[in-house]
């Protein structure tokens, strides 16, 4: 049950949406695409549904090219990020619809629908019109019916993000268990890092149109294969600087270098783009390998248990995000520790050298 | 200050109210009444003017044929301009805005100067005098309406829902009839009542394209004087019945009215 895109390209007039992408899905596992808004999720979404139609390149799911295949034909199911039902219909008529399209009968249909609606909990709100219902609940719905009918493909586009907090927590738990025994492939979009990180499987990390990286999700996040993934797969965003290796030592600037060890170890001497996530950059050192670095903060933001300082490392815009309550003032100088054993670095092409 | 937020409606309400009043009241009216005294409510009450209507042909069969010319039209403006508003809203294509555009500029020649080649073209091919005449010439300003009043709303549907029903495995055209039109009940409703409006209150038009066999309620009543002189209290009772059909119909999409008049687009 695999999905693969084999030089699949996508052109509207003269803009192209999707450049030529080759991958091959993981059969009956979570499929994160992982990118920002634009980035060609929706987009490789509707072309893995049948919705659009790749300009070039083919799509083959279990063995056969269903390039062209009409979407009625194909055994897939679609949530949107918007709560999309039949405002007409009410929830059992909702979840209902595809397999009355596909002619099942009414007693069938009445145990599918019953269980599903189970255990999306939805079994008390059968009788109401989605617009009565909650959007934690809508949602459901829309879940339940992508359920229902044993699809081999199932898409998410997003399904949390317009949800509050604590259903889109609740539902994520649940996601991948209503998921895991069912015999499908789930390719899941979304834009959060975090999400990306909590659903596990494998990630495609999406940017401009193109797919940058392809693997299992742990993997994509520590080994990023360019700088691009690792910007599309960090958040708050990454830190990049340029760095120079130079006589075993880690050049920052003139004040600032360290020993190269760790993953610098086996790096030739030369220029570097070396990235640090936010994480590792902290207002107090971690660990005998901080190095300490001077900025000036911009912002700080405190979200309780966590304090994301916004500071300039000489014409740099960098972040670092501390354990605890630190507010700094606006526009002061202070020190901050890199934790130089989680350092990527990246050739002058943006390719990863070394993680 | 509570008696000023009361008085001043009730002063609108009672200036809004005054002619229509006025027209019911000399319904009930005798002419002779009507002509030769001032009373605020019918000294002698008549239902003769009524009578007449209802049992007079030349009278409810203007009724009739409004009427029917009004529903023909209805339903082909709708009809037709249902495929067409799901077009503009959902494809691009080329020149599509111009198109739009265009649509409405047939809106901004007045009536008059489609009388002519309506009544020549329409008596060339013997649809003068039916119902079906007046109601194809009043498409060529209600269909622009209907297209432009649902693309409105079936633009406000997004276009998810499509691709939804697509993936659970409808065909377009069980969509189009069992999710999409439905979906989009209250636009429809909008729709049909302002093509009911102008086709209902339109007069030239359907003057000229009609003599006798399909003379619209409005031709009858402008005829003042008949045979027996003027009778007015005849006319207002078939002004007071031509009001109801309007106010029946406005109820249906009395919340959705002035979504209509943004043609859909709030």
């Amino acid at each position: 049950m695999t999905l693969v895109f084999k030089n699949v390209t996508k052109r509207v007039g003269a803009d192209v949406h999707i450049f030529d992408t080759s991958v091959e899905f993981v059969e009956n596992e979570f499929n994160i695409l992982l990118g920002t808004t634009l980035a060609g999720k929706t987009t490789l979404l509707q072309l893995m549904a049948g919705l659009e139609v790749p300009t070039s390149g083919e799509i083959w799911f279990n063995g056969n090219n269903v390039t062209g295949v009409a979407t009625q034909k194909r055994n897939v199911s679609m949530v949107h990020q918007q709560f999309i039902n039949y405002p007409h219909f009410s929830v059992y008529d909702n979840i209902a619809s595809p397999l009355r399209v596909a002619g099942f009968s009414k007693a069938d249909i009445e145990s599918r629908v019953d269980s599903v609606a189970n255990l999306l909990k939805l079994t008390p709100m059968l009788k109401r019109r989605p617009n009565e219902l909650s959007g934690g609940q809508q949602q459901r719905t829309a879940l339940a019916r992508a359920l229902v009918k044993d699809a081999d493909l199932v898409l998410l586009d997003e399904p949390l993000a317009n949800l509050d907090y604590k259903l889109r927590e609740e539902l994520r738990d649940e996601l991948p268990k209503l998921l895991s025994d069912r015999k499908c492939t789930v390719v899941y979009a979304t834009t959060e890092p975090t999400e990306a990180l909590l659903l596990g499987g494998y990630t495609a990390t999406v940017h401009e149109g193109q797919i940058t990286q392809f693997g299992k999700t742990p993997d994509v996040y520590r080994r990023p294969t360019d700088l691009e993934t690792a910007r599309v797969f960090s958040d708050p965003p990454i830190n990049t600087t340029k760095i120079i290796r130079k006589d075993g030592l880690m050049v920052l600037d003139e004040e600032v270098s360290w020993p190269a060890q760790g993953a610098a170890d086996g790096l030739a001497d030369g220029a570097y783009m070396m990235g640090i996530r936010p994480h590792f950059v902290t207002v107090q050192p971690t660990s005998e390998n901080a190095v300490a670095i001077q900025g000036r903060v911009i912002v700080s933001e405190l979200s309780g248990s966590e304090s994301v300082v916004h500071f300039k490392l000489g014409d740099l815009s960098w972040v670092s995000q501390s354990h605890g309550i630190h507010a700094i003032d606006i526009g002061a100088d202070a020190t901050f520790y890199l934790d130089t054993r989680h350092c990527i670095y990246f050739g002058e092409n943006e390719k990863l050298m070394a993680a | 200050m509570r008696t000023t937020a009361r008085f001043i409606p009730a002063i609108y309400i009672f200036l809004l109210m005054t002619p229509i009043y006025w027209l019911i009241n000399m319904s009930f009216k005798t002419t002779n009444e009507i002509l030769g005294t001032f009373s605020l409510w019918p000294n002698e009450v008549t239902f003769d003017n009524y009578i007449t209507i209802f049992t007079d042909p030349t009278w409810y069969n203007g009724y009739f044929n409004s009427l029917s010319y009004v529903t023909i039209n209805m339903l082909i403006s709708v009809s037709v301009a249902l495929p067409a508003a799901y077009a503009f809203s959902r494809y691009r294509f080329l020149g599509d805005k111009h198109l739009f555009f265009w649509l409405l500029t047939n809106r901004m020649a007045p009536p008059a100067v489609f009388a002519l080649p309506f009544f020549q073209l329409y008596s060339a091919v013997n649809l003068f005098d039916t119902p079906l005449a007046v109601a194809l010439a009043h498409c060529l300003f209600n269909i622009p309406l209907a297209v432009w009043i649902l693309e409105g709303f079936m633009s406000g549907i997004p276009k998810e829902l499509d691709e939804t029903a697509y993936v659970d495995g409808y065909s377009f055209p069980r969509f189009f009839v069992r999710i999409f039109v439905p979906t989009i009940a209250s636009g429809i409703g909008v729709a049909l009542f302002f093509c009911f409006m102008f086709s209902w209150v339109e007069l030239l038009l359907a003057k000229t394209l009609t003599s006798v066999a399909a003379k619209p309620i409005a031709a009858t009543m402008t005829r003042t004087a008949s045979s027996s002189g003027y009778e007015l209290g005849l006319l207002a009772a078939a002004g007071t019945l031509t009001i109801i059909p309007g106010a029946f119909v406005i109820y249906f999409v009395r919340n959705y009215i002035a979504k209509g008049f943004a043609l859909g687009r709030v």
